[in-house]
């Protein structure tokens, strides 16, 4: 275990060297609130530590289609951390699958996009997830899926850190390692946050990258809010040919909102008052953007 | 039953490169043949069903059609947040191949038997629930299993199981077959139980009780139709299941009766495993007698059920 001052050392590092929020991400975060807006409530903190993940993936890495969600050749991206929901929902919406606007009936009894995302209901989503855990497996599945087939694309799973205390990612873990899946990649979101408290009070994941190392994973490790690292590390996998890939993203909980950053209270919150809303906004550029 | 299920899995995987084997850490020896003609699709992954669902749900999503297969209460309990979301919100075509539902694993204790798995089964949307009465039956069940949409949940007796399907019968998901003409009493089973059903309907019969036996092989989706006519006509409807009273067949015809003839259903007389772990070893066939499913135990809690309706 990585004694108490080094840890905050090393998170106080990564955070000072952190680029500021460029625009982009900056109309991400604000597409993501105006589904908590329209639903009263969501996952803020869980959200906004994945942006720039799903951002960089979407938008730099993946091969996708947004005019053909079940295009054959296409990368998969599995949001296995499901109540991360409105980061995807905003990249989804942002590049084309379905108008903006239905962020404004997030959780709406008529709404398509609830708190957790429907492979059924919602265009690019790829699996129904939500209950904790289930992604690696699926995405296993589907890496073994294009090894048989012989296809090009790619599996790419998020998952949130205190989902993986679930003992379903470990077997998950295991079997990639053995079938050396290197189509396959885990991106977690390493925000150091679960619902209660800190990972490293509720359940101390540390050492986390030798965890991946030992079940047959290539590590590598990133700043999961710098856009341009993200491109670096991503740009280079598979890290090591016939290796499944984990990348440990250090995230912020609630990144890019100063007053809700690493605060439990902002993990999901409902009926924001409307000087939240507007102290929200002002740290996203103003309601409409610079 | 069991080797003829797994052997239909490899005529299924020849024919069709759609299928996949997934198991989990199985006898040695299981389905060496698949293994060695197909084996890019065999798997064999180790004690972690939760992951073996999850990755066949994957399978599934890119067109595959995996065939899961371990002991029915680790298919079951163990995973059943994944099989009800990676595989039934999915409605994906996986199909669980579950070795020894209700005693047949008496000799090792609760940890084993799965005598709720038909009615956790049953409890989740877009599955399918099947239980055939022999290996035949199996046999001719397993062919239909390559284009059904959704998952399936296949309860495998113990092997060996005297066959009294017959071929003639055919087999359709969620249609009954009326083994046994109709009687005075409309006994219902499934699995193995069918067959005590058949073996207590001549002790009836020689009693001077006329009884029909109508086997549902699928439990979900249940024969609605045929139920609800049976029922227009009998005096006494009894279902018997190898498993507890709680949400299996008896449940699920309790639930059509009141549902769909209020006030005009024959009388129900639910016969299966109290709900309760069971309490001792022995074998199958020792459980059964204990919770009075045996032909004779059948016969004589049908013959008290008519006597206690006529006194009343």
């Amino acid at each position: 275990m990585i004694p108490e001052p080094l840890r905050m050392h090393r998170e106080l590092e990564a955070r000072l060297a952190t680029p500021p929020l460029d625009e982009r991400s900056l109309a991400l975060r604000r597409l993501a609130f105006r589904g908590m807006v329209g639903g009263e409530r969501g996952h803020l903190g869980s959200a906004f530590s994945a942006i720039e993940i799903l951002r960089v993936l979407y938008d730099d890495i993946m091969v996708h289609r947004a005019d053909e969600p079940d295009w054959a050749l296409r990368d998969r991206a599995i949001l296995s951390k499901g109540h991360g929901c409105l980061a995807l929902y905003a990249i989804l919406a942002d590049s084309g699958y379905f108008p903006a606007e239905e962020l404004d009936r997030f959780c709406h009894v008529d709404g398509m996009l609830g708190g957790h995302p429907d492979a059924t209901k919602v265009p690019g989503v790829e699996a129904s997830t939500g209950a904790l855990g289930h992604g690696p497996s699926i995405g296993l599945g589907l890496a073994l899926a294009a090894r048989m087939k012989a296809a090009v694309w790619r599996v790419f799973v998020v998952t949130g850190d205190g989902e993986i205390n679930e003992g379903a990612v470990w077997e998950a873990a295991m079997m990639a390692g053995k079938h050396g899946l290197d189509n396959l990649t885990i991106i977690v979101d390493y925000n150091k946050h679960q619902s209660y408290a800190a990972t490293a009070e509720v359940q101390d994941l540390e050492p986390l990258a030798a965890k991946w190392e030992s079940f047959g994973f290539a590590v590598g490790e990133v700043d999961g809010h710098d856009v341009g690292e993200l491109r670096r590390t991503l740009t280079s996998l598979p890290f090591k040919s016939g290796r499944p890939s984990a990348v440990i993203a250090h995230t912020v909980k609630g990144k890019g909102v100063s007053f809700a950053e690493n605060d439990m209270a902002w993990h999901h919150k409902s009926r924001l008052a409307p000087d939240q809303l507007d102290a929200v906004y002002d740290e996203l550029g103003g309601r409409h953007g610079a | 039953m069991r080797k003829t299920c797994l052997n239909s899995v490899l005529d299924l995987a020849r024919r069709d490169a759609r299928v996949v084997f997934v198991g989990s850490d199985l006898g040695v020896g299981t389905l060496d043949a698949f293994r060695e003609e197909l084996p890019d699709r065999f798997f064999m992954e180790g004690v972690a069903e939760q992951n073996l669902i999850g990755v066949a749900a994957g399978l599934a999503m890119e067109g595959y059609i995996p065939y899961v297969n371990t002991i029915a209460t680790f298919l079951t309990r163990r995973c059943y947040e994944q099989v009800a979301v990676d595989l039934c919100m999915h409605r994906l075509p996986v199909r669980l191949i579950a070795n020894g539902g209700g005693l047949v694993y008496a000799p090792l204790g609760p940890t084993h038997m799965a005598i709720e798995d038909m009615g956790i089964m049953r409890a989740l949307p877009n599955m399918t629930v099947v239980a055939p009465c022999d290996a035949e039956e199996m046999a001719r069940f397993m062919e239909s299993t390559l284009e059904l949409p959704g998952p399936c949940y296949i309860r495998l007796a113990k092997g060996g199981d005297r066959v009294v399907s017959e071929a003639a019968h055919g087999f359709e998901i969620g249609q009954g077959i009326q083994l046994r003409p109709e009687g005075e009493v409309a006994l219902v089973a499934t699995g193995i139980a069918t067959t005590r059903a058949l073996d207590a309907a001549e002790i009836l019969t020689a009693q001077g009780i006329e009884a029909g036996v109508l086997h549902l092989h699928t439990v979900k989706p249940l024969d609605e139709a045929r139920l609800l006519d049976l029922a227009g006509r009998a005096r006494a409807v009894v279902t018997i299941e190898e498993h507890t009273l709680v949400g299996g067949l008896g449940s699920a015809v309790a639930d059509l009766l009141v549902d769909r003839l209020p006030g005009t259903a024959p009388p129900l007389l639910r016969l299966g495993l109290p709900d309760a772990f069971p309490a001792n070893y022995g074998g199958q066939d020792d459980l059964l007698a204990l919770a009075g499913l045996t032909p004779e135990g059948i016969a004589a809690s049908v013959g008290d059920f008519l006597d206690a309706r006529r006194a009343a």
